[in-house]
């Protein structure tokens, strides 16, 4: 019988965590380290530390530049990072990648560089109540600068977009439509298909930010119906420093450059410029060459992996969690009961114990958690939150970190006499 | 490690001290910290020549450190010149509250220093550096 992915077994967690150094070392408190803050930056297996050391110690030249053998080399090694994260997303064209320091600038470029060019007063951008900060700011701030209208798609009080309030609003004619795969704060996975192909009905292209989603699950873009996708070097295993924004060839062409200076050029005088084709467009200077190898290490080894196997992993751990966590009186959950539309990100709140302290105990057990407004303030403000502590999933927790979290919580509660 | 959370704050966090708003009041303002979003406010009230303080009060959720902090700080106020506030050293109220506070929890100890300085002068203060808190005297610092 052949042996399809189907077949493959099950990831191991801890097995995959000898491929991280990080966990080598223990905590102060002598711990294992259980790291559970995934969401905000992943750590990183020694393939892709070996990848920077790498380009640096053997590859090292600018890109796009050199007629010497060395450049030619780091430019087509950089060139080769482009094509790994086109594949990995599955983009059509490795020319619809624009490497950026992260989801966040990615976002910022389609706001300036497409908002400003087809944006009008009176204009209607639409986003959603769930959005991370960096998928938020960028849209006021475009709104301000053109006068144009921004709404937010309400939530439910499980924590899903209200699709019928986004109909509602849909039919007010947006010409963007901005929200994420994966909420940071909730771990909401959105019907993006569907969202996607509403949008377009309506006459709005769609902006996805992907930076939850790309690290966690398979994601292809170009089955989604999506006209541009945002997503983060750090959270999916490579490095800081290095991101992409992913657009359809026409809409990239169609835009105006976001910085503007070296290597996005194709010709300049003293009166004016004219610019690069894309993807070099956007890429305006030295790029963060190193740190595209590393990223490139990164979809090489979450590839080897199978991205259905990761999504099925983090399932597990999501379904054991919700449920360990469910049990202990006092913890209220936040975010979709159903494991079909949560990703691996736990948000919760503990009955009388500050989501601070809450995290500042954990941690004293080993357990590394986020407690915080996770860059989603306006999510706090719809379940009348000050914080939540959030526990977030990568490949290399298994369900012992998954017990240690519900032993820890317990015994903050403990500490503050509320068990 | 566990000695942070000693009964002596958590006492404070359960039933802190000068808890509310006065009103009327001569002195307010409200202040948040960032990593959070916890928001407290502070309302004063001096005496005839508007020089010291009569009472205080601290108001707004937050967590078992900068509540306790804020029960702590306040307890200490009442009879000070606005002079004494503003020559409040944010080292000391930290140190007030006698449990190790590192660099991660140091903005829940300090909020409570930091709204109370912002009373003082109308706007946001800004926040102490952590070198001048967390370290030894010979650091210097910013404190008067």
């Amino acid at each position: 019988m052949a042996i399809g992915q189907a077949e493959r077994a099950e990831l191991d967690g801890a097995a995959l965590r000898a491929d991280f150094p990080v966990f080598e070392r223990l905590t102060a408190s002598g711990h294992r380290l259980a790291y559970l803050d995934s969401a905000s930056s992943s750590q990183k297996p020694r393939a892709v530390i070996e990848a920077i050391a790498d380009a640096y110690a053997h590859h090292y030249a600018n890109v796009h530049r050199g007629i010497y053998e060395l450049s030619v080399d780091a430019d087509a090694r950089y060139e080769g990072a482009r094509r790994a994260v086109a594949r990995f997303i599955g983009a059509p064209s490795s020319r619809e990648i624009v490497f950026v320091r992260n989801a966040t600038e990615a976002l910022n470029l389609v706001a300036y560089s497409w908002g400003r060019t087809n944006l009008a007063a009176g204009d209607l951008i639409l986003s959603t109540e769930m959005e991370h900060h960096a998928n938020l700011v960028p849209w006021q701030q475009l709104a301000e600068a053109t006068g144009a209208r921004l709404e937010y798609v309400r939530l439910t009080d499980d924590g899903r977009l209200d699709l019928d309030d986004l109909r509602e609003r849909l039919a007010r004619g947006p010409r963007l439509v901005a929200l994420s795969h994966v909420s940071n704060a909730l771990g909401t996975i959105n019907p993006v298909g569907e969202i996607g192909r509403m949008a377009h009905d309506a006459g709005a292209i769609v902006v996805l930010d992907a930076a939850q989603s790309v690290p966690h699950m398979p994601v292809n873009v170009a089955e989604l119906g999506v006209d541009l996708a945002a997503l983060s070097g750090h959270k999916m295993l490579g490095p800081s420093g290095i991101g992409a924004l992913w657009g359809r060839r026409e809409l990239l062409d169609a835009m105006p450059p976001f910085l503007t200076g070296g290597s996005m050029i194709t010709r300049v005088t003293l009166e004016g410029a004219e610019w690069n084709e894309v993807p070099w467009k956007f890429e305006a200077g030295t790029p963060a060459i190193a740190e595209a190898a590393g990223l490139s290490a990164a979809v090489d080894y979450l590839e080897a992996l199978g991205m259905e196997r990761v999504r099925a992993h983090e399932r597990r751990l999501f379904e054991r969690a919700w449920s360990a966590l469910g049990e202990i009186r006092g913890v209220r959950l936040l975010g979709p009961d159903s494991p079909d539309e949560h990703a691996g990100v736990i948000s919760f709140v503990v009955e009388a114990i500050h989501p601070h302290d809450v995290a500042t105990i954990v941690d004293q057990h080993g357990v590394a958690v986020r407690a915080g407004h996770h860059c989603a303030q306006p999510v706090m403000l719809r379940y009348d939150l000050p914080a939540t502590t959030r526990a977030s999933f990568s490949v290399y927790n298994d369900l012992d970190d998954v017990e240690r979290l519900a032993d820890a919580i317990r015994a903050a509660q403990r500490v503050f006499g509320t068990a | 490690m566990d000695n942070l959370y000693r009964d002596f704050i958590l006492e404070h966090y359960r039933q802190p001290h000068n808890k509310g708003v006065l009103d009327p009041h001569d002195l307010h303002f409200a202040d948040s910290n960032p990593t959070c979003g916890d928001e407290m406010s502070m309302t004063l009230v001096l005496d005839d020549s508007k020089q010291r303080v009569v009472d205080v009060a601290f108001d707004g959720r937050g967590c078992a450190i900068s509540q306790a902090s804020a029960s702590i700080l306040t307890d200490e106020l009442r009879g000070l010149t606005l002079d004494d506030l503003r020559g409040i050293d944010p080292k000391d109220v930290v140190e007030n509250l006698g449990v190790p506070i590192g660099p991660a929890r140091l903005k829940c100890a300090l909020l409570s220093y930091k709204v109370l300085q912002g009373a003082l002068i109308g706007v946001a203060a800004v926040w102490p550096e952590e070198a001048d808190v967390l370290t030894g005297a010979s650091e210097g610092g910013s404190a008067p």
